[in-house]
């Protein structure tokens, strides 16, 4: 079926993972109709692998429903979606949710709430426990975190949520608007949190966005989809070196990227 | 400031009794219907330590934990089979909220006749309206439980059980609690109405009663006041509990 399919046959760690060039995962004749319009039709896509990308496109094109099918948040009509040739249930993947208030669990302390999904996979308390601390100390996290969820800003319950996607070392990251409920100030925090994320663990991540500037900063490439039903408009890429800074959004290279998503976005929304 | 701010809700109490010494110095309403503030408390206090009105207070906070711990064994898990499956709970709706609008003193007559006289009838139909009470608020805690949150423990791979048992019952607790609030005032509300007219010898309700059937103003007003502390103590003690367990609620 899927030309990666074989790869799944051959156990982990005979070879060097970083070697591989095939797509991560692949999408295949996607469909998807809501009540009122289709927003997805025989949508085709290939997501790197080890890269961060990041998903634009006008409102109600389906981002957000994009990877929510991708993560299997919500079924799609028809289609495929493998990871390697594998379906999602065998795949360890991570999800960030926009609303992080209602995602994590106040009932548990913000180090409990990164230890969840390890206790849900059987993991003795002890490792758990030692996991967390290794993400922790990873990470580079100054954040007091025997606290609960509500006594926490809204960036740290956010790089909580992060944390918690990545206790378990997904192969992929999902992440649906994840600074939109911020302000700026924690957002540009926020920003830089997720890059050395993406730096130290280089898991294949996808980002929803509805600020350019975030999207062309932060990713490898970013996925420009058109109008509902969805196309891909392009798979802009960028490479600036990390980490970038400050410093890279003045660069010529930034501009004329984010000037040419620019460009294709407006297209879009003037054809709606 | 904070203290003065602490001090605020003694304003009122102190005004209420300002008003009644006052009432009752000026003898502008019959002293035999208001006895002054401290006739009343003195024989609150006579009552309340070793007196009659002391055991008729035990025995109703008796009925009334009684009634309450009965309802909730059996509303709190009803309510969550019923609230996990908003299908479910849509088909049983209508008969919940007619029980529950329905006045638990109509009751008094069917559960005389299952029960007979005693104890056993009073305790029975307050617990029956503080299930109703506690298995609405239950129900209604679970099926409003956050979507995102369910939604977060299905995608790091938790089964349905575990939803239910790490998200849906959590998240239902504060709306458990409201429930029980409730469920207890009724439960007391109930369990005096009772004590005062189902063939009872013992109570507040009981005490109430009798005092005034034989004009012992102060003894029914002592009584009264009983009940009132009994009351707010019971709200207060759930409040406390909740604000150890949920320390979340409203956060």
């Amino acid at each position: 079926m899927s030309p990666s399919a074989s790869v799944a046959a051959v156990p982990p760690g005979t070879f060097d993972e970083s070697q591989r060039t095939a797509p991560h995962v692949t999408i295949r004749g996607l469909s998807k109709r809501f009540t009122d319009a289709t927003i997805y039709d025989k949508f085709d896509f290939d997501i790197p692998r080890g890269k961060l990308i990041s998903v634009f496109g006008p409102n109600g094109c389906g981002k957000s429903t994009l990877i929510n099918m991708i993560a299997g948040l919500v079924p799609p009509d028809t289609g495929e979606v493998l990871f390697d040739g594998r379906p999602l249930s065998e795949v360890k993947f991570g999800y960030v949710f926009q609303n992080y208030r209602e995602a994590l669990f106040p009932w548990l302390s913000a180090f409990d709430n990164i230890a969840y999904p390890l206790k849900l996979m059987g993991v003795a308390k002890a490792e758990r426990d030692r996991s967390v601390e290794r993400l922790i100390a990873r990470l580079g996290v100054k954040i007091d975190l025997a606290l609960y969820p509500y006594h926490l800003s809204g960036g740290q319950q956010q790089l909580v949520s992060i944390m918690r996607a990545l206790i378990v070392e997904p192969e992929i990251l999902f992440l649906d608007e994840p600074f939109s409920a911020l302000d700026y100030e924690m957002t540009l925090f926020m920003r830089e949190q997720l890059q050395r994320v993406f730096m130290e663990t280089a898991t294949t991540t996808v980002l929803v966005s509805h600020d350019l500037e975030e999207a062309v900063y932060l990713s490898d490439y970013v996925l420009l989809l058109s109008r509902h039903p969805a196309r891909v408009v392009e798979f802009v890429p960028y490479d600036a070196p990390r980490p970038r800074t400050d410093r890279t959004m003045t660069e010529s290279t930034f501009i004329t990227t984010k000037a040419h998503c620019l460009y294709l976005f407006q297209q879009e929304v003037r054809r709606g | 400031m904070k203290q003065s701010k602490a001090l605020l809700p003694l304003i009122g109490v102190i005004i209420l009794l300002a008003v009644w010494t006052l009432v009752t110095t000026l003898r502008l309403v019959d002293p035999v219907l208001l006895p002054s503030p401290v006739a009343t408390f003195r024989t609150l206090w006579a009552g309340m330590a070793g007196g009659k009105l002391g055991a008729d207070f035990i025995k109703t906070v008796m009925r009334t934990i009684t009634s309450t711990a009965i309802a909730a064994v059996i509303a709190i898990p009803l309510g969550i089979l019923l609230g996990s499956s908003e299908k479910v709970y849509r088909s049983v709706e209508f008969l919940i909220d007619f029980f529950r609008s329905t006045p638990a003193s109509a009751m008094f007559p069917l559960f005389l006749v299952l029960f007979g006289v005693g104890d056993r009838t009073k305790i029975a139909v307050a617990a029956f309206g503080a299930a109703l009470v506690i298995l609405f608020n239950v129900a209604y805690g679970v099926m409003n439980a956050r979507k995102t949150r369910l939604l977060a423990a299905k995608v790091m791979g938790a089964s349905r059980t575990r939803v239910l048992f790490d998200v849906m019952l959590r998240e239902s607790l504060p709306q458990t609690f409201v429930g029980l609030r409730n469920g207890v005032s009724l439960a007391l509300v109930i369990i005096v109405v009772a004590e005062m007219f189902i063939g009872s010898t013992d109570g507040l309700g009981q005490r109430v009663f009798e005092a005034q059937q034989l004009f012992d103003m102060p003894a029914m007003y002592a009584a009264i006041f009983a009940a009132g502390a009994l009351g707010y103590t019971l709200n207060l003690l759930f409040l406390l509990i909740e604000r150890r367990f949920v320390h979340w609620a409203g956060r």
